[in-house]
């Protein structure tokens, strides 16, 4: 049930965070989901990640739609309040919530099919909208709750653990949402939290939207020698663009790391994401470039990953419709209703 | 019966006939305004087809000193400005009424009628003589044809100059323009016909505390007023002029006027699914939030409507319903969305409607739907219409009570949630079945996830058969208990045996279809109902009377269903009475709806069931 997980004196040997709180207060129920389900290791990533930056568990809210991947949200911190939605249907939902309290931190948690099949227009538009959160597709190429079934991001000759192989093309959600000017993508594999951890930092620090594509192998259906979304498969084909420093906000930046290669972005919070470019010449601001090599290196069978693009100069949700800095859902009733007396007035426009 | 005697002193109904997207509308509007500030009550419905520009489109005034407004069906005064449509136009004034037409063109001999007059003006000539331009040509025909209904209906000059004066404030060139053009009809008429004629106009004083306002600006107002600040929407004729409303006043009255920032945040969805997802979102975050859509949209919304029921989640959603099923007539009226509402989504789901009448009661119910939704923490849908929602009608002034507050219902507050040892999200429901609420980031004692699987009261997981039907009995506990809040049914009574009973947009017809029975010397009993679930009262009318008509504006008489359906009631107790081809309601279809089903007893005078099954159902009154 929830409570929040206060600093517990039976672990005293584990480390605090600035507030206070050890990893442990971080964690959710237990997980219900198959043993050595890549998801299980992305909530890993997250419990961490939240940690190290200490978030207050209260100000985060969970949201997600329906699925294996779905049901994750529960796993982690049990102090935020959560919305185990409908299928397809977080983003939709998670605008909403921001619409109503911009303060909160938001993370929605989805899954191919939910975001690529029948939640793929939801995804597009909040995209566009750029709403201030961090979405993440715990990307299997099936559905796994439903067992199995091909999703949009089954790679063509990719095969079924039946056997049967996919023809179609591929929905790409990192081309797609480049394409359609996501402010920030990142790709990952579940199994590298070395990797995740600091893309997840750089993601709740963004501006906008950050789009986190993780590959997450499900052990139960897709995790076989013909598939491309399996362990052995992604290791294999793994091509990292970028490697990802966080450094917080005030944080002196360490004189010692080379600078070579590597781009700075100051985020929204004023914390600094410095990408360390690792084929030479990448450069993760520049969108159009960074559509022709992932398109390239991916016509050649490598799976791209690091935070392969952000841009910190676009307005979210709010900016762009100009809304009070005051959450909606706290403004004073008084603020909100014109009153008797402007209703008297505004009525003679009706005679 | 009145509705084909009519035709005197304000008492009349004038047919226009034009040509959409050709500025009509304006001319049409200057109208309805006019006689409105002369004092005399007025309706005008705007039958228009779904199309931009080209197509005939109708729009008709009924003037009525006794205040009986609903569409009427005798044309004293048809404004035939439309070639295209002209035989039906002729066909349909009543004899011994008149036709307005422009005879630019000479009319086709096989269109004149013995009994109507006719009246020809050359409006395109005269109008293309004295304007220029091409488009202004055309916009002035329309004031043209106005100036010569001032002068044949003797409606007051110096309002329409006034009402001119306003509409072009600092666009003299303009208003000028619409001058000559409105001189132009009004001194043809005087010199060629004898004016007034025989039904026209006379001043009253009916309208003092009235205003004249469209039941979407109304809604949208009550939106503003309620203390919405999100609003998520897919536009769809006929709820998209709620939106714009909304947009205009919030522009006006919840900007900053310090900072110039927003106190609201409109969001134009990429479709309905996600419209009602965003008003479900913000709405569990604590906002007051809506949307408006109309049947397509509802259709769409199940989905999501269902998870806000289970989950218990306030929506507010305004539906303002056309002609289904499918696309349908989308600029055609219809009350084809009652059960789709009342029983939105799959599993067992109900929901409560309130449903006006008119514009003023589209302003309190859309408070009412804000209050009731976060009291029973559900969606509530307001039903409102086309007629309604597009048409101007004329209403007693809109009030508001600065002693208001939002009913927000049980949220625990951070002082609440401080030394609350464990919150369990449906455990202790007060009297009305509702549990406590709380809303993210408010206290970490109120963390829990929402879920649309199934959950015990503790807002845990679960699929125990009776985890599960605590929590769903519990949900139809609450919507029963709902039933004392909806507005109560309007209902007039004077103890006669049968009764009338209808919903929304039908009753003005309906009241005039009662007081024309009356003078008949057939009494029946009135009820309008308002909300779902119905109160006590609307079984208890239905009980005290042998028959009820059930009088509504679709074919498979859904209100009557739901009647059936809820209460305890017999069927053949409630006679349909089905008007549905899209156009607002007349008395005359409801007394021709009243009487097929009965017929009068020659030797009593009384009104009798042509279905003599009446003994076998008889209740105890
Ligand atoms: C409207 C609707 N249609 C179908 C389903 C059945 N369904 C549940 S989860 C799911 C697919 C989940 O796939 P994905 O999002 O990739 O999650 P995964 O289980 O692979 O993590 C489907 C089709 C549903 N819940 N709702
Ligand atoms: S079915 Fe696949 S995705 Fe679902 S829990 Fe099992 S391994 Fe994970
Ligand atoms: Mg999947």
């Amino acid at each position: 049930m929830p409570s929040i997980a206060k600093p517990v004196a039976r672990h005293p040997s584990l480390e605090r965070n600035s507030l206070g709180l050890t990893i442990r207060d971080y964690e959710g129920s237990m997980s219900t989901l198959c043993a050595g389900c890549g998801h299980d290791s992305i909530t890993a990533a997250i419990v961490r990640t939240l940690w190290e930056i200490s978030m207050p568990p209260h100000r985060l809210v969970k949201m997600s739609g329906i699925g294996c991947s779905s049901k994750t949200p529960a796993y982690f911190v049990y102090g935020a309040h959560g919305f185990n939605s409908a299928h397809g249907r977080m983003p939709t939902i998670t605008t909403g919530a921001i619409a109503a309290n911009r303060e909160l931190t938001y993370i929605g948690v989805s899954g191919d099919g939910d975001s690529l099949s029948i939640g793929i227009g939801h995804m597009c538009h909040a995209i566009r909208r750029n709403v201030k959160m961090v979405y993440l597709i715990e990307n299997n190429g099936v559905y796994g709750l439903t067992k199995g079934q091909f999703s949009a991001s089954a790679d063509v000759g990719s095969k079924s653990k039946r056997g049967e192989a996919n023809r179609m093309l591929p929905i790409d959600p990192v081309m797609l949402g480049l394409s359609i000017g996501a402010t920030f993508v990142a790709r990952s594999f579940s199994g590298d939290k070395e990797q995740l951890v600091p893309i997840l930092k750089a993601a709740f620090a963004h501006r906008g939207m950050a789009l986190v594509d993780v590959i997450s192998p499900c052990v139960t259906f897709n995790d076989h020698s013909g598939s491309t979304k399996s362990y052995l498969y992604t290791r294999k084909h793994e091509a990292r663009a970028t490697e990802t420093d966080f450094v917080p906000p005030a944080t002196e930046i360490l004189a010692s790391i080379s600078t070579n290669g590597v781009t700075s972005v100051t985020m929204h919070d004023g914390s600094v994401v410095r990408f360390r470019s690792l084929p030479a010449g990448y450069d993760p601001t520049d969108r159009q470039k960074v559509m022709s090599y992932l398109q390239e290196r991916q016509s050649s069978g490598e799976i791209v990953t690091g935070l392969l693009f952000a841009d910190e100069t676009v307005a979210d949700l709010h900016e762009a419709n100009n809304t009070c800095d005051a959450p909606l859902n706290d403004l004073p009733y008084e603020k909100l209703c014109p009153g008797a007396e402007t209703l008297n007035w505004l009525q003679d426009e009706f005679r | 019966m009145r509705e084909s005697t009519h035709s005197g002193v304000n008492d009349f109904a004038v047919k226009l006939a034009n040509v959409n997207g050709t500025g009509s509308a304006s001319a049409n509007g200057l109208l309805m305004q006019a006689i409105f500030r002369m004092g005399i009550p007025v309706s005008g419905k705007n039958l228009f087809p779904s199309n931009i520009q080209g197509l005939p489109t109708w729009y008709e005034i009924r003037v009525n000193g006794a205040g009986y407004t609903a569409r009427a069906l005798d044309y004293d005064l048809m404004v035939a400005m439309n070639a295209q449509t002209y035989a039906r136009d002729i066909k349909e004034v009543r004899s011994g009424g008149h036709v307005l037409y422009d005879s630019s063109w000479p009319l086709d001999k096989s269109l004149y009628r013995e009994d109507v007059e006719f009246l020809p003006v050359p409006f395109a000539r005269m109008c293309n003589e004295r304007f220029r331009e091409p488009r202004e040509r055309t916009l002035m025909k329309n004031i043209a044809y106005a100036g010569t209904l001032v002068a044949i209906l003797d409606i007051d000059m110096p309002i329409v100059e006034e009402l001119l004066t306003e509409r072009f404030a600092g666009k003299v060139a303009l208003r000028e323009s619409n001058r000559q053009a409105l001189r132009i009809g009004y001194d043809y008429a005087k010199e060629h016909f004898s004016c007034p004629l025989p039904f026209h106009l006379r001043r009253m004083d009916a309208n003092h505390d009235k205003i004249l306002i469209d039941g979407n600006t109304a809604t949208a107002l009550g939106c503003v007023y309620a203390g919405a600040t999100v609003a998520a929407w897919y536009p769809i004729t006929p709820a998209t002029s709620v939106m714009d409303a909304f947009k205009e006043f919030c522009e006006k009255y919840r900007r900053d006027p310090q900072t110039g920032r927003n106190n609201y945040l409109i969001i134009q969805a990429e479709d309905e699914l996600a419209a009602i997802g965003m008003v479900i979102g913000a709405s569990w975050n604590g906002a007051r939030a809506f949307t408006s859509t109309a049947g397509p949209g509802v259709s769409l919304m199940n989905e999501l409507l269902g998870l806000a029921y289970y989950s218990e989640i306030p929506a507010v959603l305004i539906d303002v319903q056309r002609v289904g099923p499918s696309t349908g007539m989308p600029t055609r009226t219809q009350q084809g969305d009652i059960l789709e509402c009342a029983y939105a989504s799959h599993g067992d789901t109900k929901h409560i409607l309130l449903i006006p009448a008119n514009p003023a009661e589209c302003f309190d119910f859309a408070v009412k739907s804000f209050d009731l939704a976060e009291r029973f923490q559900t969606p509530v849908m307001m039903l409102s219409d086309l007629d309604i929602g597009m048409n101007d009608w004329v209403v007693p002034r809109l009030q508001w009570d600065d002693a208001y507050r939002p009913d927000r219902g049980r949220v625990l507050s951070e002082e609440d949630l401080k030394d609350l040892p464990k919150f369990y999200r449906y455990a202790n429901g007060d009297e009305n079945h509702v549990a406590a609420r709380t809303v993210p980031g408010v206290h970490p004692n109120g963390a829990y996830v929402t879920r649309g699987s199934g959950h015990n009261k503790f807002g845990e997981y679960t699929e125990t058969p009776s985890e599960y039907q605590e929590v769903v009995d519990r949900l139809e506990a609450k919507h029963k208990a709902a039933a004392n809040f909806v507005p109560a049914p309007i209902v007039a009574s004077s103890g006669a045996q049968w009764g009338v009973i209808t919903i929304g947009g039908c009753d003005a017809a309906v009241r005039e279809a009662v007081d024309l029975l009356h003078e008949r010397g057939i009494v029946l009993d009135y009820m309008r109902i308002r909300g779902f679930p119905f109160a006590e009262a609307v079984e208890t009318f239905m009980r005290d009377h042998e028959l009820c008509f059930v009088v509504e504006q679709n074919r498979d008489a859904q209100l009557h269903s739901l009647l059936v359906l809820e209460t305890g009631i017999p069927k053949d107790r409630l006679r349909p009475v089905l008007v549905y081809g899209g156009f607002p309601l007349s008395a005359r279809k409801v007394i021709e709806g009243i009487l097929t089903h009965s017929e009068i007893d020659e030797r009593t005078g009384r009104l009798m069931p042509v279905v003599r099954d009446l003994e076998e159902t008889t209740c105890p009154r």
